[in-house]
């Protein structure tokens, strides 16, 4: 039984948001510390010269791994990769649909 | 250390094909069975890393090409995974190789006739998958639409290019049923074991000597 939903719910978003800065790190061979600093607008695909199609779709195939989610084609659009809050907010709405 | 090795096709001709060899006559001599495509590229210094400190513990190593990779004179479009197969195991007899260490999707043609370890393998399926996606990403950047379904169908009728890589009908239609089996006597090393992430997960080529030890380290210890 969870008493406090709003507090369980916000550490499951942080939890996501650091699974998430710990992935683009592997990806992108990222010290830590830069990812852990990502904001909602910080650039990511065309913004970071490493992240071209090949690193994307490694990217997407270990966020299918470590979170579990399956991502379709037509789920992928320039918003969802253009920022990082643009792929937090789709990685948040996958795990809500699942 | 560099050397060639003679490979045999399915029609008898024979091809002639990289070979890295930290052999010294050893008992104990390691086929290496290398990751494909961009993730060769990815983990070949890890690789070779990792034979490096084989050699130091005692134990010898073979890093073959496969015909139409790297230096070959074979057409990658001409290749299959039947034929990768025997070649692995050719290999193997040519080498006297007495254990195999497979890399991620070179797990795939592991000879069943060794013991030895799958570092963390890739199905054929997952193969295909990261490769269909990064072309339909590439496709998107450059203003068009291509559908992992059409494609994987044109796959298996004409053969298809994916990143770069040519792939033969029948190589695409095999991998797309080929899963890595663990045979008596082998075992898998998964990438907790190393600690760290997956070297082929990086957008660019880059090495780890702490995960090379950790490996190395696997094998010396478990190698009977």
């Amino acid at each position: 039984m969870n008493a406090n939903p709003t507090i369980q719910s916000e550490a499951e978003a942080a939890a996501l948001d650091r699974e998430l800065k710990g992935l683009i790190a592997d990806v992108l061979g990222l010290d830590p510390a830069q990812a852990s600093a990502f904001g909602p607008d910080s650039g990511l695909f065309g913004h970071l010269p490493e992240l071209d199609s090949m690193a994307v779709a490694g990217l997407f195939t270990e966020m299918e791994d470590r979170l579990g989610i399956v991502i379709e084609d037509d789920d992928v659009d320039g918003e969802m990769l253009e920022t990082y809050g643009g792929l937090l907010a789709f990685a948040r709405a996958k795990l809500a649909d699942k | 250390m560099i050397s060639t090795w003679t490979i045999t096709a399915p029609d008898g001709s024979t091809t002639e094909e990289l070979l890295v060899a930290l052999d010294r006559g050893r008992d104990r001599r390691v086929l290496i069975c290398p990751a494909w495509f961009d993730e060769a590229n990815k983990l070949r210094r890890f690789t070779v890393e990792v034979m490096r400190r084989l050699d130091a513990a005692g134990i010898d190593s073979f890093l073959p090409d496969l015909p139409g990779c790297n230096d070959s004179l074979a057409r990658l479009d001409a290749q299959t995974l039947t034929g990768w197969r025997a070649g692995m195991t050719a290999a193997a007899q040519a080498l006297s190789a007495s254990h195999v260490l497979a890399i991620r999707t070179g797990a795939l043609l592991a000879p069943e006739t060794l013991p030895g370890w799958h570092y963390a393998p890739q199905s054929g399926p997952r193969l295909l998958r990261g490769m269909i996606r990064a072309r339909t990403i590439a496709a998107r950047e450059s203003g068009f639409e291509e559908k992992a379904e059409a494609l994987m169908a044109l796959g298996r009728s004409e053969g298809l290019t994916l990143g770069g890589w040519p792939l033969s009908a029948a190589m695409i239609g095999e991998l797309e049923s080929a899963e890595p089996v663990l045979v008596a006597g082998q075992s898998e090393i998964t990438q907790a074991m190393l600690g760290g992430a997956g070297l082929w997960l990086r957008a660019e080529p880059d090495e780890d000597g702490a995960q090379a030890d950790a490996l190395a380290a696997i094998v010396a210890e478990s190698i009977i």
